[in-house]
Order: C-alpha cells, then structure tokens, then sequence
C-alpha cells in the first residue's frame, strides 16, 4: 500500500507529460471532425457528430499532388544518399590513404553548417541548372546534407566489421567493387536501416529547400502545401486541422507499426551525428 | 633538384638490381595505383554532390557578401566589407543574434531537463508505460509547418485553448493574441520548440540509460542504495556524455533555427522574434538584396563554426582531464 501512495507523483508527472505531449494531437484530430459552425460555437470539445466533410475536401483538392511529390522526393534522396554515402565509407573505413582522415573530418564539419549559408548560392545554382521550380530541385541539396551523417554512421559501422573478410576475398580474387556490393554492403544493413530512417524524417518534414528552390503550387511538398491550405482557407480552421491531421498520418502510421527501430534509428543517428 | 636525381639514382639502383625479390614490389606498385582509382571511384560520387551543394555554396556565399546585389538584373557592384559592416550597426540584426542565443538557453534548460524526466518515468514502474511513450514522442515526427500552423490556432486571441481555458478558470485579464504580442511572442514560440524536440532528447537519454550495465544497480542494491542514490551516484554520471551530445545538438539546431519562427511569426511583431535565418530570408528573398543577405548567412556560418569549434575544444580537454 506505501509503495502504491508512493507512485502517485510518478503517475502525476507521467500524466502532465502525456497531456502535455498529446492534447495538441487531440485538439488537432478532434476539431478536423467538425464544421465551421459547431467550430464557432465550441471551438476544442469534443465533436457532438463526427463529418468527414473537412477529408472530402482535401481529397478533392491537390492534397494528393503534395503527398506524391513528397514520396517521390524523399525516397529518390534516401536511396541515392544509401548508395553514395555507403560507397565513400568504404575507402574511409577499410582503406589507407594519406587524405582518409581529412576528408572523413570535411564530411563531418558539414553537419554543423547552418542550411542557410548555402542557401543563395544553391538558389541561384538550381536556376542555372534549369531545375528551379521543379521538384528536381530537391534532391540535390537534400541529399548533399544528408551525406554527412550517413557516412560517419557507415563508416563506423564499417570499420568494426571484422579485417578478415577482405583478407579472404582477395584470396579469392574479388576486386574491391565485388568484395563491396556482394560481400560487404549486404553486412550493412543495420546500418542501412538507421540512415533510411533518420534520413527519411529530415527529407520529408524538410521546409527551408522547398521553400526557396520551388514555386508553383504543382510542384510544392507536403509543408509547403500545407503553408498553401493555410493561406488558403484560414477562416476554415476544421479544415485545416484535418490537412494538418493527414499530413502527419503517415509517419504516424509507420511509427506505430516500427516503433522500437524508428526511435533506435534516431538515437543513432543523431548520437553519431 | 636534388631530391630528384636522388630518386633518379634510387631508381637506376632499381633497374641495376637483380630482379629476384623485385618480383614482388612489381604488383606492389601497379596494386597501389589500382587502388588509388578505386578510392576515388568510390569517394568521387558522394564527393562531387558534397563540394558542389555545400562547399562550393559556402564559398560562394562569402565572394556575393562582398557586393550589393540585387539577384534579378546582373549588375554586382563590389563594396568590399561595407555589408559586415552594416550589419554590426544593424539593430535588427544584433535583436536576432540575441533571440537566437535566448533560443540556445531556453533549449538547454526545458528540452534537455524535461527529456531527461520523459525518459527515466519510462524505466519507472508506471503501468501502461508503452502507450505514454508512443504519446511522448510523437510530436517529433509532426513536421515542423504542422507543428507552426496548429499552434498559431493555440495561442489565437480570440478562440484559442490557451485564452479559453484562462477564461474558465477566472484568468480573463491574462488572455492575449499570444503570438501578436510582443512580450509574449518569443516565449510562445520557445514553449512550441520546446514541445517538438523535448521527445527527441528523451529518445537519447533513453538509448543512454538502455545501455547502463545492469550489474551496476544490482550491486547498488546490495549496498542498500536508495533511488535518489542509484540516480546521483550511477545514473547521472553514466549520462553525461549524451548530456553533453544533446547539448551540442541542442545547441548547434538553435543557432540555425528557422521554420517555425518563420511559419509562425515570420520574425514578427515588429522583429521581436527576428532570428538570424529568419532575418536572412527576408533580407533575401523578400527585399532582394543578395549581398547582405549572403553577409548575414556567411556570419550565421562563422558563428556556429566558432561555437562547435569551442565546444569540440572543451569535450577534448574533458576527455584529457579523465
């Protein structure tokens, strides 16, 4: 009975931070289930009568021309970062060249640099490329910056996989191009996992690059046509909220599904980050 | 001159030489070669995108510092340092660099604190701890706009939860447009920070205390420890390398902090929320002047690079010092 009195503070504190954390979701998926009138009239209770007229709406509207263009431009980035990143830890990791250390140190000191430096010069790049207001724009950038990380998790995975296997290899005869994609890279998937992921997230909340490096309404992402709804119809707040509440389901989703490896990706990352 | 008729010689020597256990630094040499085309086949990929987006970018942010520019027509008239030294009389811009600073120590004191406590209620024995984690950590995974737009609704002065639940409770003369104040706007905004991230650091502490030797506390129990004592003596030590990690994180993120500022108050009102990134865009993209924004981005590069550089220096001299 005393150890029970003794964890009320515990529940206590456990339930501030849950409404904390959760009320904004609440009050976020509670008022996309109302019309405008009954928004007027109690704005934050709970719906007397659940319309999904708001979701009839933003099926009708470019919603889903957000959504694509968001999937196309993040998965595109994490692949070709996987690919890239993975190929330049081999050499960093499993290889002894004068330059190894400086240019280990040159793709770290990339994860400080504040997006903004960059981001003129990239602005006016992406417009001589012939790319601006495309959504090829984005790739590029995002996988630039994503690069940083994902070698440095790469490449230390990489140097603790085990010398041997290259030693037998090459006994072999494998060249270092097969020892990579047949022997090694299958090894990384660990490794694979926490970078898709950590990845993912950055590329898919991204807001700065789509911002300046897009412009019509075609070919804006998912933040940004959210910024677009919310100019849009302001006054309908219910139907903002359920844009907000769509938005944020698939990674919702997929977080409920693959809950311990999303949060293990993200400790990872950003602890070698 | 010398060293190379040396190497001449060295060579001559070679070719005098019997060839028998030259036999082997044949291939040794012709292997070397090889691999130099295989590191920078392999590096050149990841390398071309890098320098190009990133290195290339943050040169060239500091050549158009140099000029007044307006980015449309192509006249770039060369003013030397004339845009740093704008900026340093430049009252807006010493307002950002302090929020930006206020945004570093806010982040520290809530985020860190609060994610720490999320993360050990976790290893507390309150029941149904998997659903309070699942609810914890979703504000991370909202993106940042969504996060923006929902709160811009919360602290709203007219129907906002916030002014509705002060009414409820006989607060009404605390009700305010919380975002269009400017006392209050900045703080709003760091309480909205703080909801995103406090998850995150949470995420880290736990992965931390995940990896805590088990046999540490046992041993603690032996000795009768209490709690607070397992916590001050086992825990909190064992914790401070990710301390200090969340802390570069924490503050590295917050000197270059932009989105929800900008989704929220795009600096407002009256630049009381004005952060350098925010600052910059605006100098940039809205009042077209290219050259002074590219001073301010060069100088957000400079500052965060004298940050981390300070920061790498200390964690050194503590890893020396243990």
């Amino acid at each position: 009975m005393l150890k029970k009195l003794r964890q009320i503070p515990l529940y206590m504190l456990a339930i501030i931070l849950l409404i904390f954390t959760g009320l904004p979701f609440l009050i976020m998926v509670s008022a996309s289930f109302k019309d405008q009138m009954e928004f007027m009239s109690s704005p934050w209770a709970i719906p007397e009568e659940f319309s999904f007229a708001n979701y009839k709406l933003l099926i009708e509207s470019d919603f889903f021309r957000f959504f694509f263009n968001s999937v196309l431009v993040s998965v595109i980035s994490v692949v070709v970062v996987i690919i890239l990143a993975a190929m330049a830890s081999y050499p960093l990791a499993r290889m002894k060249f004068k330059l190894n250390r400086p240019l280990f140190l040159l793709f770290l000191v990339g994860m400080m640099i504040p997006i903004h430096t960059t981001l003129i010069p990239i602005f006016l790049l992406t417009k001589n490329l012939g790319l601006y207001d495309t959504i090829w724009a984005l790739p590029g950038p995002y996988i630039a910056f994503a690069l940083p990380v994902s070698i440095v998790i790469f490449t230390q995975f990489l140097q603790d996989l085990p010398k041997e296997l290259e030693e037998s290899a090459k006994m072999d005869g494998c060249g270092h191009f097969r020892l990579f994609w047949r022997i090694l890279f299958p090894l990384l998937t660990p490794a694979v996992a926490t970078v898709a992921i950590y990845n993912f997230i950055q590329i898919w909340n991204e807001f700065v690059f789509a911002l300046v490096l897009t412009n019509s309404e075609g070919n804006a992402t998912l933040p940004l046509g959210l910024r677009e709804f919310y100019g849009q119809f302001s006054v309908n707040v219910p139907g903002i909220m359920a844009a907000l509440t769509l938005a944020s389901l698939p990674l919702l989703l997929v977080y409920l599904v693959a809950q311990e490896k999303i949060v293990k990706g993200i400790a990872a990352g950003s602890v070698k980050g | 001159m010398q060293n190379s008729a040396n190497k001449l010689n060295a060579d001559d020597d070679h070719v005098y030489n019997p060839p028998k256990p030259g036999r082997l630094s044949k291939p040794k040499k012709s292997r070397k070669k090889q691999d130099f085309w295989v590191i920078i086949g392999f590096l050149a990929p990841a390398m071309v995108i890098y320098a190009l987006y990133v290195i290339y970018s943050i040169a060239m942010t500091f050549y158009y510092s140099l000029f007044e520019w307006t980015g449309i027509d192509s006249t770039l008239v060369f003013k030397g340092l004339e845009n740093y030294i704008t900026l340093m009389s430049d009252g807006v811009f010493w307002t950002s660099l302090q929020n930006n600073f206020l945004l570093v120590g806010a982040s520290l004191f809530t985020q860190l604190p609060i994610g720490l406590i999320m993360a050990l209620l976790l290893f507390s024995p309150v029941k149904g701890m998997r659903f309070f984690r699942s609810v914890y950590f979703m504000p991370f995974l909202m993106s940042t706009v969504a996060i923006g737009i929902l709160f811009i609704y919360i602290y709203d002065g007219n129907f906002g939860i916030i002014n509705q639940f002060l009414g409820q409770i006989g607060l009404e003369s605390w009700q305010r447009g919380w975002l269009g104040n400017e006392e209050t706007a900045i703080w709003a905004v760091i309480a909205t920070v703080c909801w995103q991230f406090a998850p995150f650091y949470m995420v880290l502490f736990r992965a931390a205390i995940v990896g805590i030797p088990e046999d540490l506390y046992e041993a603690a129990d032996i000795d009768g420890a209490s709690p607070r004592k397992k916590f001050i003596h086992i825990t909190l030590p064992l914790l401070i390398p990710t301390i200090i990690t969340s802390s570069i994180l924490s503050i590295i993120g917050s000197l270059k902090y932009f989105d929800l500022i900008y989704v929220m108050t795009d600096g407002g009102p009256n630049n009381s929320t004005e952060l350098m990134a925010t600052y910059m865009y605006e100098q940039t993209f809205t009042n077209f002047n290219m050259g002074y924004g590219s001073s301010i981005s060069f100088t957000m590069f400079i500052i965060a690079f004298i940050v981390t550089a300070f920061i790498v220096l200390f964690d050194q001299k503590r890893k020396g010092a243990n």
